[in-house]
């Protein structure tokens, strides 16, 4: 199968402005089920299908999606920590799935990740000095009292006091832990990071000042931002632009301004229904979506999505059709083949959706 | 300075090495174990300042003596000393014992490692071989093992440390398969860390703690597997001194009815090395369990 999307130019999908710095097509990740006493394989998981994007140097390319969709394993194989089942990976004109050994080590230097669990990311028996420092030994930016200095300096960058350099992650707290995974990823000076829910793991007053710190550091530092989440409110902060998962695949892709005030998606809608008000008294409408995520072992026909799809005009070509993605308005890019390209009149204007005050029923 | 250092770290708990050994401080087996070993570790290496009499002396007129004070443990039947056979023997049994299981350790955990590392074929590989070794009856493996060279203090060692790397392997292979998974040892790969470096710094480290205990519980076997072969010959040759061969001299009737110190004395010696280590074991695995030490450090902390 081949959508329209991996048949376009490449290009198409960034923000338009620039060459991108990175670029995704077609990126596949099937995993294999294995089963029965021979431990043979008695089917395989689809986690991530044909996804394709750009990332331009400097913003901030937000992926979200609910557990299970495919936002991590999509940010693992971009890094190669999980090799992908098919597609391409081009980094900086680099093509990453073609490295090998030596040179993909190498290449490592220029994208980073910080983990989402501050507490098991980090080695229980290493300091946090010498877990900052181990990139800058592998790949002998510095050594000596030199990389001694580099790590006293990336701590405080990152808001640590230069002498817990020699103290143990467990006499630290979840955010405290989050500025050691940080600055272990800015050590090898990349380019490019892959945030993987950064501050879900922790207090929604740390969340905060860790959110402000990857800001700040986007700015002095001219990185760019692979950002996975959930939390949409800080999505619609920090983000440039917005992908939107659905059991592997892309669904919905726009800068954050239009994906937030006019989402297409049924389930981009439902989405962002479910951000928290901070008024527990506000009116509001939540659109609650039937049954669960189907199994991504066992994915739906046509639409992945079309078993809990409320629009209106659903109807039997969904079950069959694979939506491509494509572009509706500018830069606005979706799967659903009930939208018209190329109009502004969507199905159930965004703009209304956090102040209307009658239920949508979801359709069955 | 681009975010405000905020607040101090929490209140550093005591490290939890140090937890390690106060924790065996109080416990009497580590104790009684630690004694024995260092016991037996100074018999060994003062041997010849501890007796004047040379153990492979042959006296065929001082046969059988009853302990006494010139001969404290007795003489066996060949009118040797066999205190200073025991203080000679133990030299054998500890470096053999030590030997074989460093060989183990080495062997079965680097093979342990690249197992649980790498998974896939290398592990089918290695734990099938494992399998093979753990399903021989081990002192049939080592008698024809030994049988097939001369044998000799080193071809002894070498024999028992090679049947002894299945069970390290599998222990290590097992943590390994834990460790692997944690996501620190996946950020060490982000930064481009190599499989070796990986291994040493972020996976063995993890796994040291068991090897420790399964090292110490492992000399003891190694003591009575060359126990075991020098009763029946095929260990270290007479007439340098082993306990196992003590015991094998002395096995006949009537020595043992009319002079039973000849085999009781090697006997007790056996016993009470393999139940040194055995204890200090036994103490290090309940020290190192998290869950004891949490109980522990709970007691000690209430006011």
């Amino acid at each position: 199968m081949n959508t329209v999307v991996s048949s376009r130019p490449t290009g198409g999908l960034g923000d338009g402005a620039t060459d991108p710095l990175l670029s995704v097509r077609g990126l596949s990740k099937t995993f294999p089920i294995r089963g029965g006493i021979l431990n043979r394989v008695t089917g395989s998981v689809r986690a991530v299908t044909d996804v394709s994007f750009d990332v331009a140097a400097g913003e901030t390319l937000a992926v979200v999606g609910e557990s299970g969709c495919g936002k991590t394993t999509t940010g693992r194989c971009i890094l190669r920590l999980i090799e992908p089942t098919a597609g391409s990976v081009t980094f900086d004109g680099v093509d990453l799935l073609s490295l090998r050994g030596a040179a993909l080590r190498a290449m490592r230097r220029h994208i980073q990740l910080v983990f989402q669990d501050p507490y098991a990311s980090l080695n229980p028996r290493m300091t946090i000095g010498d877990t900052v420092k181990e990139g800058l030994t592998i790949h002998k930016l510095a050594e000596g009292a030199a990389a001694d200095r580099r790590v006293q300096s990336l701590m405080e960058e990152v808001g640590l006091r230069r002498e817990w350099a020699t103290r143990y992650p467990h006499e630290f707290s979840g955010g405290q832990r989050q500025r050691v995974g940080i600055a272990r990823a800015l050590a090898v000076e990349p380019k490019f990071i892959v945030l993987d829910e950064p501050v879900s793991a922790l207090d929604v007053s740390v969340q905060a000042q860790v959110i402000n710190l990857l800001q700040d550091l986007q700015r002095d530092r001219g990185l760019t931002y692979l950002f996975i989440a959930h939390d949409l409110g800080v999505v619609e902060h920090l983000a440039t632009r917005v992908v939107v998962m659905y059991l592997g695949r892309i669904v919905e892709m726009a800068t954050a301004d239009v994906l937030f005030s006019e989402p297409i998606m049924p389930y981009t809608q439902a989405l962002l229904s479910a951000i928290p008000l901070p008024d527990p008294l506000a009116p509001r409408d939540r659109i609650v979506l039937d049954g669960d995520p189907p199994s991504p072992a066992d994915p739906p026909s046509g639409c992945v999505f079309h078993p809990r799809c409320f629009h209106p005009d659903k109807d039997v070509a969904c079950t069959q059709v694979i939506p491509p993605l494509e572009e509706k308005g500018p830069g606005h890019w979706a799967a659903c083949i009930k939208q018209p390209a190329g109009t502004s009149d969507f199905f159930l204007p965004a703009a209304a959706l956090r102040s209307r005050r009658t239920a949508v029923s979801p359709a069955t | 300075m681009t975010a405000p250092a905020i607040t101090t770290p929490m209140p550093a708990p005591t490290p939890v090495r140090a937890t390690v050994v106060q924790v065996m401080q109080r416990d009497t087996r580590a104790i009684v174990g630690m004694v024995l070993i260092i016991a037996l570790v100074g018999a060994a290496i003062f041997a010849p300042l501890l007796t004047s009499y040379d153990p492979t002396a042959i006296d065929l007129g001082q046969q059988l003596l009853r302990p006494s004070r010139l001969h404290w443990l007795g003489t066996d039947i060949q009118g040797r000393d066999i205190l200073a056979r025991l203080l000679f023997g133990a030299r054998i049994s500890l470096s053999v014992g030590l030997g074989a299981q460093t060989l183990a350790l080495l062997v079965g955990g680097t093979l342990g490692l690249a197992s649980g590392f790498y998974g896939r074929w290398v592990d089918e590989l290695v734990m099938r071989i494992a399998d093979v070794t753990l399903a021989f009856p081990t002192l049939l493996l080592l008698i024809a093992m030994v049988a097939a060279f001369q044998p000799s203090i080193t071809v002894v060692t070498i024999t028992i440390g090679i049947v002894g790397w299945a069970g390290v392997a599998r222990l290590v292979r097992g943590q390994v398969m834990v460790v692997r998974g944690l996501e620190y040892v996946q950020a060490a790969r982000a930064p481009g860390g190599s499989d070796v470096r990986i291994l040493l710094r972020h996976v063995l480290p993890a796994v040291t703690a068991p090897l420790v205990i399964v090292g110490t519980l492992g000399i003891a076997a190694a003591i009575m597997a060359e126990s075991s072969l020098s009763f029946l010959g095929l260990g270290v040759q007479p007439p340098t001194p082993s306990w196992g061969g003590m015991i094998a001299d002395a096995r006949d009737l009537s020595q043992l009815r009319r002079a039973p110190w000849t085999s009781v004395a090697p006997g007790l010696t056996i016993g009470c090395a393999v139940l040194a280590f055995n204890l200090l074991g036994d103490a290090l695995r309940d020290a190192t369990d998290p869950r004891q030490l949490t109980r522990r450090l709970a007691r000690q902390t209430q006011p």
